[in-house]
């Protein structure tokens, strides 16, 4: 599976790049999104997969081994919501900044005077 | 004695809030600590004088041999005395003179400050503590000499010296490293003591050119000598204090304390003996076209540097005796004449010599203050500067022929430079003059006249400054000497080389106008030359500081991205192919179930399709389809709490982005397909990258896992049983408070967005 995951976590990767390269900026917010997925997947795929053994301790038990890695579960579980407090601050900004401007073409929006 | 030199600092720092207890006599009440500052440094005299040198030495970064080492021996306590009796008195004037001056907190800031940079220079023996202090005059003298800085003029000055002697402070700190790399050691002390395996490096003559790059740009050699007359722009008790009596003389300083490092060399003898006759001739010829006061002495000034530069390169026992005792005399004379250029300029409204005269009525005490001074520069006996030109006529006449033509020559145009600007404005008839003049307050008059009378005592009794003279002497040499200075020296040929040059001196005030016309022509090679080409290579820098910042502050996003996209992935691909282990990676397709392809797939067609949607919304579902395939791969992989935070967090971003952009236009295409190739290109080589990194990731380990710990202790220092929540509220509850911190700024920002109205008529 990890061969798959690699490629999926490339194209991820090629993908948000490239939309963080457009002139348009709500593009380069679904780039962002791209990559918060690109970089969950990656620290998900680097540490190592187990399958469907979840990193809980059962009921009488003081510890547990073989299970899958709480680590980069953890903090996976930070980025996500770290970049959906990005993403939806841009999204607000991006906005806004079309309201006032009127274009979502970041080339019109080099100047400071609106 | 590191109290002496860092406690003018403390008072800098405390000097705007002394000042408001004490306005009106602020200048008497600064002035007293550079005079307790003079004594303490009187009362080493006599141990000075007798050999001994003063030295403490303090640890600062013993790691990397840096020590903050200060020696007193008798260079350095003939620089401290004169910068702290200097001091004293340019304080105290300068309460006076800048009386109600809305700055002059800041003025007794800077110059304090620079003050105690000053006596730092001159007392560390470890290279790099003078540097930093060398540097920090370099600073306070910029704010020194842009003091008016709501003038043009003077801040364009400020900035000429700045960059100037700033430039030659870069050159002079890798002098120093280079100097601590070869000898391995940044005490000057200890260099000086081995100084055969400096001079014999194959780096000596870099080293050399190096230390004079900054001595002489900072001392205004020829041809950095232009910034010294523009920072005439400064207040006139900054002109005599920082750029007469101590701070340019920082760079002769630093010549005559690594002459025993440095000097010696046929190198150091012609390159040091050279630039300083040439900036002795060239200056005080230009002295003579200048009609400003200041200027003047200005040029005068930088005359003087050059001789001293001069006399240091010829660095023979006469010539260091000659330089100490010119120097000693110009400290007395010029910082005098400094002042009264002030005061008149203070008392008339004006300082242009043709609009000046008739003075010795109104003002006969400054009168009688600038007379000596200028006396005694024109080098007449019975005067402290007629010992020192003696002494410079017997250093010359027993070193070269060509020397000696330029030392009498200079001597011949600083006499008449002297009746120019020490007699001419008190002789002849009164001038009408934009303020009616008369004698200032004795803050005003107390320098010059203290100055003038230290002239007269130590030309008509010139035993008292011998000892200090000698000891400073002799710490340049490196061995004892002794010298004996005497007001005659009987009939001899320096009286007669002196008697020609009063005689030529006249004959040039007498004559001016006319030599002023014939030797013109030599004029514009002389003053415009350099500061014609500090202008261009400024203009330069400016053109092409533009050009850069236009190329690479661009303000294009993706141009940023690009550039630095493309450098991460040749980088990596770069070091990869050179270093790393193709072996380890193996793609292994045997594992995977018919539902790990579906899903995995699913993903791939998402990102595409959000790569290539036409409108928004389709790209938005294409997202989610990604967002909600990530979350089952998550559910596959014993990730459950992760696969819910990713559907619930998905679900909330999808409806975010619906509700924000659903009113956007559908996507223009604004890039021309040759871009949207090169985005493609980079794009793929940073993926395909990161496809590399997850293969060489998951087919190595290098260090054991520290999650056991986590898995182990979860329960029994936790008492969870869901580890990833451990680690989330326990073992690193930290980081979910500051996870937390950036949601809830994150939603601050979202709402304040939200409820943001901008200003009627602004956005349009």
């Amino acid at each position: 599976m990890e061969a798959l995951l690699a490629i999926v976590i490339g194209v991820l990767y090629a993908s948000g790049v490239y939309m963080l390269m457009r002139r348009s900026i709500v593009k380069l917010i679904i780039g962002l999104a791209l990559l918060a997925h690109g970089a969950s997947l990656l620290v998900f795929t680097a540490a190592g997969l187990t399958r469907a053994v979840p990193p809980v301790i059962p009921y009488g038990e003081k510890a547990v081994t073989a299970v899958a890695d709480p680590l980069p579960q953890a903090l996976i579980l930070t980025a996500i919501v770290i970049s959906f407090g990005v993403q939806a601050f841009a999204m607000v900004l991006a906005y806004r900044a079309y309201q006032t401007v009127g274009t979502d073409d970041l080339d019109d929006m080099k100047a400071t005077d609106t | 004695m590191i109290f002496a030199v860092l406690s003018g600092f403390v008072l800098a720092l405390l000097a705007p809030t002394l000042y408001r207890l004490s306005a009106r006599w602020s200048g008497a009440v600064f002035s007293v600590f550079p005079a307790i500052l003079a004594f303490y440094f009187l009362s080493h005299m006599e141990a000075v004088a007798g050999g001994a040198a003063y030295r403490v030495t303090y640890p600062w970064m013993p790691a990397m041999g840096l020590e903050l080492s200060f020696n007193l021996d008798g260079l350095g306590l003939l620089f401290a005395l004169a910068i702290t009796v200097v001091g004293t008195l340019i304080i105290t004037y300068a309460g006076s003179y800048l009386h109600g001056h809305p700055s002059l907190p800041r003025f007794y800031l800077f110059i304090l400050m620079f003050m105690a940079s000053m006596l730092g220079v001159v007392l560390s023996d470890n290279l790099i503590a003078l540097f930093i202090f060398w540097e920090l005059t370099s600073i306070t003298s910029y704010f020194l000499i842009g003091f008016e800085h709501d003038k043009d003029t003077a801040r364009a000055a400020a900035l000429q010296a700045l960059l100037v002697t700033g430039g030659g402070g870069l050159a002079l700190m890798a002098g120093v490293l280079l100097m601590g790399q070869i000898g391995g050691t940044f005490e000057i002390s200890a260099l000086a003591a081995d100084n055969a395996a400096l001079q014999g490096h194959r780096l000596y003559p870099l080293v050399l050119a190096l230390v004079l790059a900054g001595a002489f740009t900072k001392s205004a050699q020829v041809p950095f000598h232009f910034w010294l007359p523009s920072a005439m722009e400064a207040p006139t008790p900054v002109s005599a204090y920082l750029h007469s009596a101590t701070m340019v003389k920082a760079g002769v300083y630093l010549l005559a304390r690594l002459s025993p490092v440095l000097g010696g060399s046929d190198i150091w003898l012609y390159v040091v003996t050279g630039f300083g006759a040439a900036t002795m001739l060239a200056s005080a010829y230009q002295a003579l076209y200048q009609t400003d006061l200041k200027k003047i002495l200005a040029y005068s000034t930088v005359s003087v540097l050059g001789t001293l530069t001069m006399l240091i390169g010829l660095g023979d026992k006469l010539a260091i005796k000659a330089a100490m005792v010119f120097l000693m005399a110009h400290v007395l004379y010029k910082a005098a004449l400094f002042l009264v250029a002030g005061s008149i300029d203070h008392e008339t409204g004006t300082r242009d010599i043709r609009h000046l005269g008739g003075l010795r009525k109104t003002m006969p005490i400054i009168c009688a203050g600038a007379g000596v001074g200028a006396l005694s520069m024109a080098g007449l006996p019975p005067f402290f500067g007629f010992v020192g030109k003696e002494a410079l006529y017997e250093a010359v006449t027993h070193g070269n022929l060509p020397v000696t033509v330029v030392a009498v020559l200079t001597s011949m145009l600083l006499f008449a430079v002297a009746w120019l600007a020490g007699i001419r404005p008190f002789s002849g008839a009164e001038t009408h003059t934009p303020k009616h003049p008369h004698d200032p307050p004795w803050t005003m008059w107390l320098g010059p006249v203290f100055l003038g009378c230290l002239s007269v005592l130590f030309g008509f009794v010139p035993v008292l400054p011998e000892s200090l003279l000698s000891a400073a002497a002799s710490s340049v040499l490196g061995k004892e000497v002794h010298m004996h200075l005497a007001l005659w020296h009987g009939f001899n040929a320096l009286l007669v080389l002196s008697l020609v040059t009063f005689g030529l001196g006249a004959l040039v005030y007498w004559q001016l106008e006319t030599i002023k016309r014939v030797t013109e022509f030599a004029l514009p090679a002389v003053r415009r030359g350099p500061s014609h080409w500090y202008a261009l290579w400024l203009r330069f820098l400016n053109w092409s500081a533009v050009g850069q910042t236009r190329v690479l502050q661009n303000g294009y996003l993706r141009l940023y991205l690009a550039t630095i996209m493309t450098v991460t992935a040749v980088l990596a691909w770069y070091t990869f192919l050179t270093y790393g282990d193709v072996a380890v990676v193996a793609m292994d397709w045997g594992d995977i179930g018919v539902h790990e392809w579906v899903v995995g797939l699913v993903a791939l067609v998402g990102a595409i399709a959000t790569v290539r949607a036409q409108t928004f919304l389709r790209a938005v579902m294409a997202l989610g389809v990604v967002g909600y395939s990530v979350a089952l791969i998550f559910v596959l992989y014993g990730a459950p709490d992760l696969a819910m935070t990713q559907f619930l967090i998905e679900t909330l971003s999808l409806i975010l982005f619906v509700f924000v952009f659903y009113y956007m236009p559908p996507f223009k295409r604004f890039s021309s397909r040759v871009v949207i190739a090169r985005h493609a290109v980079i794009g793929t080589a940073v993926g395909a990258f990161f496809t590399l990194l997850v293969l060489v990731a998951t087919s190595v380990q290098w260090h054991p896992t520290i999650s056991t710990y986590f898995s182990e202790n979860s329960y029994l220092m936790g008492q969870g049983r869901n580890i990833v929540n451990v680690i989330l509220v326990d073992f690193r509850g930290f980081d979910t408070l500051g996870e937390i911190t950036v949601l809830a700024v994150a939603g601050i920002g979202v709402y304040s967005l939200i409820r943001l109205r901008l200003g009627k008529g602004r956005g349009s």
